[in-house]
């Protein structure tokens, strides 16, 4: 049989058509619903917590002394598992004290006497509104969550670069340059939080793992009643009753981050 | 060809030692390990996914829970026979399996896997040692 070259290219086209149509075909049979069998569904806790912007208000005028911060920090770090490392350039911050020089530079005067200076103030992770460190990360470890603005990491995905430490304006994160195991005291082991390994930075998260199962941040908890959480989109709340009628201040606000902690003075 | 005898036979010393592990150990392949469960997991009976499932994909599924967890903050699992669970591996699975040498290492050993999970999530909180 003699077939001329026009056939043979129709017979080709053709078959290439057929072949080509059967992932489409595959794909369409795929997505067909499988039986009346109820899908697996992944949601929220009904108990958890929900808002459109956490913020924490600070009131300094409750603290008395640097005593009232211990069970606070205490508290913070004996639930996320911080490691108690003696070094100073090793040390892991969540929560911690820092001197008005330091926490308000832009804040500053030069006739301040040398006590008000060094006034303590608590401190942690702002959980800007616009957030330095997210930009900087490299991996998208650190992330704003969108539903509430809370700035979190995956501690699984960070490479420890630490050009967050490097844009983060308040030196809120911690790079673990030992591995923590060791620095975490057996009898305050927190089971239900993991721990970190070596090479990975960490920050105060909010309490993310708590607000998610209907608790308050645990340094709210133990700080009764000295520091408030809220939600700051919600006209009603406290946070923001406090933040409109106080006279409050943020931590370098000159910078652009936008912090959500605000400290009543 | 130059030296025929002593390139034959060193070609074949060659061949005999480069494929001496397969049939040193022909047969004596290791059985795959049996899965051992707590009491605790005996009774739930349900797991997650079924038993075929979890063992094929348990992986994908920790790597999923853990976007979900982290980045979503959506916590719970609701199976398809409508049974709840708290997305945790050191809360969730770990409690049931809590025979985490019989359960988990055993077959991460025979496949030759080391995954990290347990550097940060506590590996047993009912084992003590």
């Amino acid at each position: 049989m003699k077939r001329s070259r026009r056939s043979f290219l129709k017979i080709a086209g053709i078959s290439a058509l057929g072949i080509g149509s059967k992932p489409i075909l595959n794909a369409f049979s795929a997505s067909a619903p499988q039986g009346d069998t109820p899908q697996p569904a992944v949601m929220r806790k009904p108990e958890a917590l929900t808002a459109k912007h956490w913020a924490m208000v600070i009131d300094t005028t409750k603290f008395k002394s640097r005593d009232d911060f211990k069970p606070i920090i205490e508290a913070c770090h004996s639930i996320h598992n911080v490691p108690e490392l003696k070094n100073k350039n090793h040390e892991i911050k969540w929560i911690w004290e820092e001197g008005y020089k330091h926490a308000f530079p832009t804040l500053e005067n030069p006739y301040f006497e040398e006590k008000v200076k060094d006034l303590p103030f608590l401190v942690l992770c702002n959980h800007c509104e616009n957030p330095p460190c997210v930009r900087a990360c490299p991996t998208k470890a650190t992330f704003k969550r969108e539903s509430d603005g809370i700035v979190l990491m995956d501690f699984h995905r960070c490479i420890g670069c630490r050009f967050c430490m490097a844009a983060c304006p308040y030196g809120a994160r911690s790079f673990n340059f030992r591995d923590p195991r060791p620095f975490i005291k057996e009898e305050k082991i927190n089971l239900k939080f993991p721990r970190r390994t070596k090479g990975v930075v960490e920050k105060c998260n909010f309490c993310a793992e708590r607000l998610a199962v209907g608790q308050l941040p645990a340094c709210v908890e133990a700080a009764n009643g000295a520091i408030i959480f809220g939600d700051l989109a919600d006209p009603d709340s406290d946070v923001r009753k406090l933040v409109s009628t106080n006279y409050t201040i943020r931590r370098k606000l000159s910078l652009g981050t936008s912090p959500s902690v605000y400290y009543i003075v | 060809m130059y030296n025929k005898g002593i390139i034959v036979a060193g070609l074949a010393v060659f061949i005999v030692l480069a494929t001496f592990p397969f049939w040193y150990n022909l047969g004596k392949a290791a059985p795959a390990p049996e899965r051992i469960l707590t009491a605790q997991a005996k009774a739930a009976k349900e797991c997650i996914l079924s038993a075929e499932l979890m063992r094929t994909e348990h992986m994908q599924m920790l790597n999923d829970w853990r976007d979900m967890v982290v980045r979503d903050g959506t916590r719970l699992y609701v199976g398809s026979s409508g049974k709840k669970f708290e997305m945790s591996l050191s809360n969730t699975c770990m409690e049931c399996h809590s025979n985490k040498a019989e359960f988990c290492d055993r077959c991460h050993n025979y496949a030759a896997v080391t995954p990290y999970c347990w550097d940060c999530h506590i590996d047993n909180p009912k084992e003590t040692k």
